[in-house]
């Protein structure tokens, strides 16, 4: 037998029906995820630890510290009063996987969970062609990188959708123009909810701990929009 | 590198294939990858040629269809296409654009025989 036979399938399809599987039992339970991710630091960690530190009281959070090595990260949000932690070691892959967070997660208690975190690897390229099964993508990018970076990696901040400009207090160190990183990224996704911050001195960061606590009513509510991309 | 984890999965979804399709070989295999997919065709090219060594599918061809970004402008409605991330609309300058196209990563087709 001999002839072209269409055969229309996804590369990743098994990527994305473990990824729906997750999204499925996570919006059931009504639990926010968020899956982020950035250049390596760019400030993920300590966005993470600010959040826990100062919404504990109010969520039940959980944390999957995804890394090519090192549980440090975990360790350290563990330190911030994380109550559930997780590191997902991808030794050696660039990016994490649904069936990586799949195995994670079955040791998760979600019973009273509001928001579930996926800290993904440092890196725009790879993290972009898996979805994990979140309900969205929040990208951080700091001062001191190029303002330039979502037009260089446009499939990630395009199917993210919100941006956090992180390190502003380091503004005018740098030739990072802020107006500029806004304009290119509502270049590439003109939805995006940008919010400028600053880990070290929490300028800002009552903006996103307000979005956070509004983003958990509407997916209780179950107004969440459907995933990017 | 990435690839390397898209050209596995690539053998083992034609592998699959086959077996439900009785196909004894496969000639070509057919890969649509956008511009806006974050994989690269040459890396991908590479990859492949180094995943199917020793598989039964060593002598089959990777053909790789690059699509490119395609969108319209919101405020002149002139649809545009192009192989790079495009930020302005090509017709009137303005920023406000829907992208369409550009995100593929799909097998379209085998060859048998």
């Amino acid at each position: 037998m001999s002839g072209k036979i269409e055969i229309k399938k996804k590369v990743l399809s098994e990527n994305d029906r473990i990824a729906s599987e997750i999204r499925e039992k996570l919006s059931r339970n009504k639990i926010l995820t968020l899956n982020l991710v950035s250049s390596p630091g760019s400030g993920k960690t300590s966005l993470l630890e600010r959040t826990l530190k100062q919404l504990g009281d109010k969520f039940n959070m959980a944390v999957i510290a995804g890394d090519v090595q090192t549980e440090n990260d975990a360790e350290r949000l563990a330190r911030a009063g994380g109550k559930i932690v997780r590191p997902l070691l991808t030794g050696g892959a660039c990016h994490l996987d649904a069936r990586m967070v799949n195995r994670v997660l079955n040791e998760i208690d979600i019973d009273r969970l509001d928001i579930l975190f996926i800290e993904n690897v440092g890196n725009l390229v790879c993290p972009a062609g898996y979805d994990l099964g979140e309900d969205m993508k929040v990208v951080l990018i700091s001062t001191t990188e190029g303002d330039d970076k979502p037009l260089k990696y446009p499939a990630m901040f395009r199917r993210s959708s919100v941006l956090v400009v992180n390190k502003i207090d380091l503004l005018g160190l740098s030739n990072f123009d802020p107006e500029k990183v806004k304009k290119n990224a509502l270049a590439v996704n003109p939805e995006f909810i940008i919010m400028d911050v600053s880990c070290r001195t929490h300028e800002g960061l009552d903006r996103w701990y307000s979005w956070l606590s509004g983003a958990v009513n509407n997916k209780r509510e179950a107004k969440m929009a459907e995933p990017k991309g | 590198m990435h690839e390397l984890q898209v050209a596995t999965q690539i053998i083992e979804i034609v592998q699959q294939e086959m077996e439900s399709r009785k196909l004894a070989a496969v000639s070509a295999i057919g890969v649509r990858v956008g511009a806006l997919s974050g994989f690269n065709p040459d890396a991908l090219e590479f990859s492949f040629e180094a995943a199917v060594a020793d598989t039964p599918l060593s002598e089959t061809r990777l053909e790789i269809e690059y699509i490119p970004i395609r969108g319209e402008c919101r405020e002149c409605r002139h649809n545009f296409e192009s192989d790079e991330m495009i930020i302005a609309c090509p017709a009137c300058g303005s920023g406000q654009l829907d992208i369409s196209r550009g995100d593929d990563l799909e097998i379209s087709y085998i060859e048998g025989g």
